[in-house]
C-alpha cells in the first residue's frame, strides 16, 4: 500500500498511490495511515488514483477518521465517480467533507462527486 | 476455467466465468479481470457497480462460509439476461450454509451522530441488495448457489 504526504497550504495531504483499496488491504490502509498521520490540524485524503473502494476500504477510511478524531480532521478530495457512488450509497457522504479537486493537483485533476 | 457447465436457460450463454480460490489476492485479481473483460461491452457505471456487487458478495464468502477452514473454491458467472436489460450473476461456494438458509435482509443501517460511534462496516448485504435484483439463494448437498439480477443502465 503506496502512500505519499506532503503539506499544502498547512494541511497534510496524503495521495493514495493505489487502484484499489479494498478488503484484502484495508488492514494494511489503517496501519500505513497510523503511520504517517503528522499530528493535529487537517488532513486531506487524496483519492484521485483509486477507482475501487468496497466496503471493507470504507470501514477502513472511516476507522482512519476515527483514530484520527478529535486533535485530527479527515478529508476527501478527487472520488472517481464509482468510489463516489460507495460512499453515498452507505450515506458516508454526509460524514465527510469531501473536495472535488484535491488540493496541489491544478486544474482538470480528479473528478466531482 | 471454462464454460459453466449448467448454463441457465434464461441467459444467452456466460461472458464471464471464473473459478478460484477464496482469498483475499485470488478474489481481487478475478475482479480486475471481470473489469477489463466487460469494459468497453457497458457502461462504466454498469462495470462499477458489477464490480462493487460481486466483491462484497465474495468477500461474505472469504468471512463467512469458509470462515475458520482451509478457503475452497468458487466460481463466478455473469452472462446477459435474455428477458431484460440486466447481467445474471451466479456465484457458488463449498462453504457453510446461510444461517437458517435465508439470506440477510441488509437494511442499510443509519449514521451515527459522534464521529466515535460510526460504524466500521455491516455495510456488505445493503450494498448487495441496493445494487441487485431478484437474488436468490439455494443450499443444494454441500454448495451454496447465490443468482442475482444487476440492472444494465445502458
Amino acid at each position: 500500500m503506496r502512500l505519499s504526504s506532503e503539506l499544502i497550504d498547512g494541511a497534510q495531504v496524503v495521495r493514495v498511490e493505489e487502484e484499489r483499496i479494498d478488503a484484502s488491504v484495508a488492514i494494511q490502509f489503517k496501519d500505513r495511515m497510523r503511520d504517517i498521520a503528522g499530528g493535529g490540524g487537517r488532513m486531506i485524503l487524496d483519492l484521485g488514483r483509486v477507482a475501487f473502494v468496497d466496503s471493507s476500504g470504507l470501514g477502513a477510511i472511516v476507522a482512519v477518521m476515527k483514530f484520527l478524531a478529535p486533535a485530527c480532521k479527515l478529508e476527501l478530495a478527487a472520488l472517481s465517480p464509482n468510489v463516489g457512488k460507495v460512499f453515498h450509497m452507505t450515506r458516508m457522504d454526509s460524514v465527510f467533507t469531501i473536495h472535488a479537486l484535491a488540493p496541489g493537483q491544478g486544474h482538470g485533476h480528479g473528478h466531482a462527486v | 476455467m471454462g464454460m459453466p457447465s449448467d448454463q441457465s436457460p434464461q441467459t444467452d450463454g456466460a461472458w464471464v466465468f471464473f473459478q478460484f480460490r477464496a482469498d483475499g489476492a485470488e478474489v481481487r485479481c478475478a475482479l480486475q479481470q471481470v473489469q477489463s473483460r466487460l469494459r468497453g461491452q457497458l457502461a462504466p457505471d454498469d462495470v462499477g457497480a458489477l464490480e462493487l456487487a460481486l466483491a462484497e458478495v465474495l468477500n461474505n464468502i472469504i468471512e463467512h462460509a469458509y470462515a475458520g477452514q482451509v478457503p475452497g473454491q468458487v466460481s463466478v458467472s455473469v452472462a446477459r439476461s435474455a428477458r431484460d436489460n440486466a447481467l445474471v450473476c451466479r456465484i457458488e461456494d463449498d462453504g457453510q450454509p446461510m444461517p437458517g438458509l435465508t439470506l440477510p435482509e441488509g437494511r442499510m443501517q443509519p449514521v451515527a451522530d459522534r464521529t466515535e460511534d460510526l460504524a466500521e462496516g455491516g455495510w456488505g448485504w445493503a450494498l448487495i441488495r441496493a445494487l441487485t435484483r431478484d437474488i436468490s439463494y439455494r443450499r443444494s448437498g454441500n454448495r451454496n448457489h447465490l443468482q442475482f439480477h444487476l440492472p444494465l443502465t445502458a
